[in-house]
Order: structure tokens, then sequence, then C-alpha cells
């Protein structure tokens, strides 16, 4: 058996003892604290140097079929562990216990938890997708009852997308186990790249094209981003750090790791559409999140315009870029998990989250001002954070993706630009963008005189502040040190 | 061992019994009769595994087959009815207030019996393989189950239920006896073996006829299994009869639809001529059901209305299953499917059944609230709606992902796109009543929901099973015919 199934039994069962009856605060916070020391754990045994996946257990779920129950972790998987037990931890720290149904509230972050957690521990793409499914009703729930702004309507329009995305992918699923060769099926990871390397697969571009729009809807890729700001701005804090940090950084590892080895061909293919589609994130969302009037809308909107920049590194597809796309996929939770906590901390202060009622919120509240700060900074890629050593790579790794493209002028060829500079060019452009909504919320909440209603609102402290200085820390940490991380993930990545 | 026959005549045996005891016997409670009733089909329940599948003297005739496909649809049928009958139970105060009699506790008895001669019927058609006997099956089941729908006698609603579920009825089985008249003018047979036998030798010129009989066929089952265009009776006959019959109607009466028309269909199957058209009927029937149960479902606010709209939802992703027939899998995903169906949608009821008995309604708003009412009793219920929606660790998902994957294998891809939308639609009216549930307050004036024991059990065996065979499904799987 698994180790790595512990990690998802933990919140399950935490989840079980909360609603029949524990401690939920208490409960919920031990369960994450353990499944911390239990991934400390597996770290610590984890060997880096040795290929393919470890801690693997398989147990046949559907053999006619090929779908197992089988979990493994390899490098990417781990940092996409790591991401999921600090996130939850540091959500459930700062989570308000909530008057009505604390019970189902914490159960629902719970199962959200082990949702993400088996997805990124499972081997068997079947098993992927369903975890990552065990998310849906928890969400419904905490946007629905514990949310804020018009919560019934942004969870409603989270579930419909997000269902419909999911049903998507799993069409692009079973499509991908048919393109195998008849007798061999399978849906097991290691299996379906086995038959890519020996040229077994038809690259089928209909597959990819449904994988890609599945993954899509559940990343939030221009157009089917609507859902997403909308339910980030409603959701309570936890929720958001759990949904925005690290469930929805499932549909981009799902392209990485499948997309990626099995169907490069058809990658190549839609090159072009893809890269549009990732500029509308960038730049069209980019825009949309300057014009946003209220901070969670706007953390929202620039949630979704950062999975731009890992399309970006998605399409490149080379060593380079990937390995930036996957670093980026836990800076980004990081950096977004600790922007919705400190939202919800100034909402729950202050009561609103409208630019124009507030100011000046340093002066009273200095050790928030500073954490958001930091956030924000990281945020927009400052060196020094582990963001700016992503979105580095994904930069140079794209720009060198492809040969350049040479043109004709004036009778002399001369060098131009290939598609995917020329979209590199465009994404670039995104860090002004985020510099400049970012700072200007910064400034806009916490700078400029203080307003008398503002005056005596308290710091932050305690264990959120803990849970805050947490998630920086690692930002920092792995900003100093992004070959940590780049060492683990590289070997894991299979190039086409 | 026994004959296989014998369990039909067991049930048949133990309705009559039944009757007897209830027309004779002076005691003003009912409740033994249905103890009686669940005790004596768990026997039979039981006694089918001691039934050798390959009786072969009954088989020869030609009318009467016992493969595993049959036997495992018995065993369907008496589950179906021994919840049906708990469920009954606990609905027996709505009986016996809708249904006076002189005495107390006259004329409920029956409540509990009828079913057992439904279940009678289901049983022997699942065996049937001639058309007279079929349609003989059909009339026993068709029949009792016009006495139950129309049963609160003073309940306008289910009178009009009934009336609507006698003509609709007789119609489709004009239908059904004027189809087997041609098919049988054709071919000069009524066994299915038989005709399977003849069908390669119909003359070019008889085709015509032999593809309108098998037509008319196919519109009196579509009325069974509820499939578009032959929907109409649903939601009214839904929303109008006793809760217990409503499911009964719901789960049994469509599965042994979806039997007689595997039975029926699979000779025809066999011959090329026949193929393309009926498989294109079903193509047809299969999309126009989708899109007809779902987007009629969306605007329900009555909740065995909605129940209503969802199996004919459901029934066109089980003919999705059938027009996919050709992948060796899909058959086992239908019935992997009703097995599926039969779990969630009874455990939907058992629920529906105490909730509208404390807070005196069906409508979806009844149920709001009821996660600070009864937690546990909306857990359940939120299991139920995540399963019929199709979410992942449900049986509903497994359901329909066997489903999709057969269909894709097939390459029906415009079925398939379709369910995708229509799945979507599904997860809004699914959510409706979790919405209900969890984000609305309760009304002041509800009262806590009482639940029996044996309601208590039922509800715990059917969520288990959602969940665990959402989890492994292989332990249904491996036993499928």
């Amino acid at each position: 058996m698994s180790p790595l199934l512990f990690l998802i039994l933990v919140p399950i069962l935490s989840a079980a003892l909360v609603m029949a009856g524990a401690n939920p605060r208490f409960t919920a916070l031990l369960g994450a604290a353990v499944n911390v020391l239990l991934f400390g754990a597996l770290a610590f045994f984890f060997n880096p140097l040795q290929e393919g996946f470890q801690f693997v257990s398989s147990f046949p779920v559907v053999p006619d079929l090929g779908i197992g129950f089988t979990l493994g972790a390899d490098g990417l998987s781990m940092v996409m562990l790591f991401l999921s037990v600090v996130v939850t931890l540091a959500a459930i720290a700062v989570a308000r216990t909530p008057v009505d149904g604390a019970r189902w509230f914490y159960a629902s972050l719970l199962f959200i938890s082990a949702g993400v957690v088996g997805a990124f521990a499972s081997v068997d793409v079947f098993f992927f997708y369903m975890f990552h499914e065990l998310a849906l009703i928890p969400t419904f729930l905490l946007i629905g009852i514990w949310g804020s702004g018009d919560k019934q309507a942004a969870a409603w329009k989270a579930t419909v997308y997000l269902a419909t995305g999911s049903f998507v992918l799993l069409l692009g699923l079973i499509g991908l186990y048919l393109i195998q060769p008849v007798d061999a099926r399978s849906f097991d990871l290691r299996q379906i790249v086995a038959h890519a390397d020996a040229g077994l697969i038809y690259d089928s571009p209909v597959v990819y094209l449904l994988l890609l729009v599945g993954f899509g809807i559940l990343v939030s890729l221009f157009p089917f981003h609507t859902w997403a700001p909308q339910a980030y701005a409603s959701a309570p804090a936890p929720a958001a750090m759990l949904h925005a940090g690290v469930l929805k950084k499932f549909g981009l590892y799902g392209l990485i790791r499948i997309a990626a080895p099995v169907l490069p061909e058809s990658v190549q293919a839609f090159l072009p559409l893809l890269l549009v589609l990732l500029i509308g994130n960038i730049i069209y969302v980019g825009y949309v999140t300057i014009a946003q009037r209220k901070l969670d809308w706007m953390l929202g909107y620039s949630s979704v315009m950062h999975m731009g920049y890992i399309f970006l590194g998605f399409a490149a597809l080379n060593e380079i870029s990937l390995t930036g796309a996957s670093v980026m996929l836990l800076s980004h939770g990081l950096t977004v998990a600790v922007l919705f906590a400190l939202c919800g901390e100034i909402r729950e202060r202050t009561g609103t989250l409208d630019f124009s009622e507030l100011g000046g919120l340093a002066r009273t509240a200095p050790r928030l001002g500073l954490a958001f700060g930091f956030a924000a900074m990281a945020s927009v890629g400052l060196p020094g954070f582990v963001g700016f050593a992503a979105e580095l790579m994904v930069f140079f790794g794209s720009f060198a993706g492809a040969p350049p493209a040479m043109g004709i002028f004036d009778g002399k060829e001369v060098f131009s630009f290939n598609f995917l500079q020329i979209g590199t060019i465009c994404a670039v452009w995104g860090i002004v963008i985020s510099a400049i909504y970012m700072l200007r919320g910064y400034r806009l909440i916490f700078m400029g005189p203080v307003q008398e209603r503002w005056s005596s609102i308290g710091d932050i402290g305690g264990i959120s502040q803990a849970a805050v200085v947490l998630l920086i820390g690692i930002m920092l940490l792995f900003g100093f040190f992004p070959q940590t991380l780049v060492n683990l993930v590289t070997p894991a990545l299979i190039l086409p | 061992m026994i004959q296989p026959i014998a369990l039909e005549i067991i049930v048949v045996c133990l309705g009559i019994l039944l009757l007897m005891v209830e027309a004779f016997s002076s005691k003003t409670s009912k409740t033994p009769l249905a103890y009686a009733a669940i005790l004596g089909l768990s026997v039979v329940f039981v006694l089918t595994f001691f039934v050798q599948p390959s009786a072969a003297g009954l088989q020869e005739s030609g009318f009467y087959v016992l493969d595993p496909l049959a036997l495992f649809f018995k065993r369907f049928a008496l589950v179906a009815t021994i919840v049906t009958l708990v469920l009954a139970l606990d609905y027996l105060p709505i009986v016996q207030r809708l249904v006076p009699g002189e005495r107390p506790g006259a004329g409920s008895g029956e409540f509990f019996i009828l079913p057992v001669f439904t279940c009678a019927g289901l049983m022997w058609m699942a065996s049937a393989a001639d058309f007279i006997v079929i349609f003989c099956a059909l009339e026993l089941v068709t029949i009792s189950l016009y006495v139950q729908v129309a049963y609160l006698r003073r309940s306008i609603a289910s009178l009009e239920a009934g009336t609507k579920f006698l003509i609709l009825g007789a119609l489709s089985t004009g239908f059904f006896v004027y189809g087997i008249t041609w098919i049988f003018g054709t071919v000069g047979q009524t066994g299915l073996e038989a005709i399977r036998q003849a069908l390669p030798g119909v003359p070019e010129a008889a085709q015509p006829a032999m593809i309108f009989g098998v037509a008319l066929v196919l519109v009196a089952i579509g009325f069974k299994i509820a499939a578009a265009p032959f929907q109409f009776w649903v939601p009214d006959v839904y929303q109008g009869a006793p809760t217990p019959v409503t499911a009964y109607l719901a789960v049994a009466s469509k599965a042994a639809g979806f039997v007689i028309l595997i039975r029926v269909l699979e000779p025809f199957f066999t011959v090329i001529a026949f193929q393309e058209k009926l498989f294109l009927a079903l193509v047809l029937l299969a999309g126009l059901t989708l899109l007809f149960g779902n987007l009629a479902a969306i605007p329900q606010t009555n909740f065995k209305r909605l129940m209503g709209y969802s199996s004919v939802a459901h029934a066109g992703y089980l003919l999705v299953g059938l027009a996919a027939i050709g992948d060796a899998f899909a058959g086992r995903a239908v019935v992997f499917y009703l097995c599926g169906y039969l779990l969630m949608t009874f455990l939907a009821f058992l629920i529906l059944v105490p909730v509208s008995k404390a807070s005196g309604g069906d409508d979806i708003a009844n149920f709001n609230g009821l996660a600070r009412r009864s937690p546990a009793l909306a857990l359940a219920m939120l299991i139920a709606a995540a399963s019929l929606a199709g979410v992942p660790f449900t049986v509903g998902f497994f359901g329909k992902f066997f489903i999709f994957e057969a269909a894709m294998k097939q390459e029906l891809f415009g079925l398939v796109l379709l369910g995708v939308v229509t799945v979507a639609c599904g997860f809004y009216y699914y959510f409706k009543v979790i919405r209900a549930m969890y984000w609305q307050p309760a009304s002041e004036d509800a009262a806590p929901v009482q639940v029996s024991v044996l309601s208590r059990l039922a509800i715990a065996i059917c969520a288990v099973l959602i969940l665990v065979l959402g989890f492994y499904p292989q332990l249904l799987i491996q036993i499928l015919p």
C-alpha cells in the first residue's frame, strides 16, 4: 500500500470526524498539520535521483477497461503535493469559523483538500480526473452558503461551468483511451506514455482539442474564464485559496503531464490557436483586471490572467519552458493563496473591498500592509520570489521554443519572429499590466490618508499571521533557491 | 434444485394468499401484510440463487428463457418490489387519509399486495421470449399498476394520473398488439427465436411490413420506458401517483421495458437489412429523449415531477447505450446503469416520503433547510442527487462513463456531445435540490423528520452502495450477465 494513500485519507477521515461531532476547527487544523508532517516524511524518503514514479501501489478497479486505483509520485507530483498540503494548512488556519454550519464548512474544505491531494498523487488518469471532481459539491456549498456578494449566481455559474468542462474532459480522456492500440488500452499514465514512446498512439487532434477545452474550462482559459473571477470574488477566503491556489492547477498539470508527451504533434498543430487564447488570457483579461474596482474581483481576474503564462510555457513544449510552467504552478499557487488570505482578512476587518472606500490601512494595520506588499510583488514577479524564476524560465523557454522564421525583405533574407516569439513578446507586456493593477491596488488600499472609520481596525495576528508568514517564507526560500525545484521537476517532465 | 417457473408461481401464490388473509382477517392494522410480503419476496430472492440458468425443458418450447440476463432481472424486480413495500409502509398514513373505508384500515391492505402481482409480471417479462408471453406479462404489470397509480381515491391528482396512465397505456398496448400482428403476418411466428431464424428469409417486398411492425412495437415499448416522443404521460402520472408507486414506475417498469427492448431488438439486429434502420431509430429516439428530458426538467419545482423528467432523461442515456450495443461492453454498461438508477432513484424517494410527510408537500421547497433539520437525511439526499447528476465517486458517474465510453467506441460522436450538454443541464436541476437543502433556511413550522427503522436501513444501504460502487464498480460488473 502506498503511503500516499494516507495523505488522501487523513483529510477524509478528519472530515468524517468533523461531521461526527469532533471540534470542527481543531480537528481540521490537526488533520491539515498531520498531512504536512506526513508529506515531510514522504519527502524525506523520496529519492530525487530515481526515475519514474515512487511509492507506487496499484489496485485494479475496472480491469476490463484498464482502470486502476494507482498512486505514485515523481518530482512534479511531489511539488504539487507540497503545494496542496501547505495551502490546505494555511487555508484552514486563516478560516473564520462560521456561526452556522461550522461542521459542513470545515468538512467541505477538507474534502477539497482530499480531492487535490488525490488528483496529484494519482498515476491513473481516470482517478486523477475523479479526484478533481471531489471538489465540485464542496465548492458549490462553500460559495453558496458562506460566500459574499451575489454568491448564489456565482456558485451556480461555477458549478455548471466546471461540470460541463469536466464532462468534456471525460470525453477527451475516453478518446485518449481509444486512440491506444486495441489490445493494450489503459488509463495508466505510465502505459499511455510508453505507448506514445513506442509510436503506437495515433496523435489525434480531436482528442487534443477535447482535452484542451476540458482542461481549459477548469483552468479558466480565455474565453472559458468567466466563471472564475466571480466564483473567487464570492467564495470565502479559504475556499478561494484552495480553489485558485491549488485546484485550478489541475488542468495545467494535466496538460503538461498528458498532452505534452502523448499528443505533441497536435499541440504543435494547434499552437497558433492556443497562443491566441493565452494572449487573450494575459492581455485581454489583464486589461479587464486593471478596470476592476474591488479587490476580490481584481484578484479573481488576476489569477485568471496568470494562467496565460503557464499556458505559454506549456505551448512552447521544450524543457526550459515546461520546467518554468511547472515551477509557476507552485509559485502562482502560493502567491494567490496569500493574496486571497489577506483579502479575506481585509474583508473581515472593514466589511468592504471597494477601492473607493478603503485607504491608508497600512498605518493602522502595518503587518497586513507589509504582507500584502510582499504578495503583490511576488505576483508581479519581483526577483527574490519564486515567481520570478518561473516567469524567467517560461519566457526564455518559449522565446527559444521554435526556430526563428526567416522573412524576405527588400529581396534579402532577414531575421524575423516566429509565432511563438510574437506570443512571448505580447506576454511580457503582461508583467507591466500586472504591475499596474497590483501597485495601484496596493496604493488605494494601504496608502494615502487614513479614513476615520478605519482608524481602529486591528492588525493581522495569531494563527492567521503564522499561516501568511509560512506561505511568504516558502516563496522567498524557493525564490532564492529555485534550483531545488528545477532539480525535482525537470526529470519528471517527458519531452516529445 | 427448483424449477425456474416455480419462482413466478410462488410470487403469484404469495399474492393470492395475502389477498385472502386481507379479505378474511378482522385485524385493522394492515402492516403485517407488508412485512409478510417483504419476507416472502426475500425468500424468493434467496431461492433465485438455487435455480439453474440452463433448465432446458421450458426453453425448448421457445417462450420462456432463463439465461443469466433473465435471472438477473428477476432479482432486480424482487429487490425493487421489496424497496417499494418499504416505501409503502412509510406512506401508509397518507393512504389511510385518502382512502377512507367503513372500518379503520379498510382499503389499505391491497396497497401492499398489488406490487406483489406486479412483481410476478416483471419476473415473467424478464424471461419472456415470445411476443404473446411478453404481451401477457406486460398486461399483468400494467393493469396492476393502473390500480396502484389511481389508488388514492380522494386525491384528484391521483385519479387524474390513473386516468391518463390508463388511456395512454391502453393506447400503447394497442400499438403493441398491432405491431405483433404485422410481424406475425410477415414471418408467421411469434417466438423471438423462431423470428430470428425466419428473418433472413423474409423477401424484400415484405420488409416494409416487417419494419412497420417493429416500429409499432418500438412505439409501445417507448411508452413503457418513457422515451420521447412517447413520454407525455410521465410528469402528470409521476406527480399524481402515490410516491411508492412513482418510485416503482420509475425503476421497475422502466427496467422491464429495457429488458424487453433488448430481447425484441436482438433478432432484428442480426439482419443487415434492418440493422441500419433500427440503429437510426434508436439514435433519434435517444437524442430526442436526452434533449427533452433534460431541458424540460430545468424549470420544475415539484420534486416528483422533476423525478419524472429525470426518468425520461435517464432513459435517454440508456438508449444511447442501446444504440452502441455493437460494442462488447455496451450491454453490461446498460445493465450497470439500470442498477445504479435503481439505487439512486429509490434513495431519492426513500427520503422524499418522510420529508413530504413532515412538511406536507412534494415540492423542492419542502426540502428547504433539511441540512439543519436532519443532517444525515440531507447527506443521503446529497449523495442521491450527486449520483443522479453524475458526480464522480458515485455509481451514477460510472454508469454515464461506461455508456459514453461504449458510444465513443461506436463513433456516436453526435450523441455523446449532446450527452455532455444534457449532463450540464442535469447538474443544474439536481443541484436545485442540494441548494434547497443547504442554502435555504427552513420554514418556521417545519416538523422534525421522522424516519422508520426499516427505511433508515434501506437509506443507509442505498447510500453506501452508491458510494462503494462509485469507487469500485467491479463489484457489480463481475456479476452482470
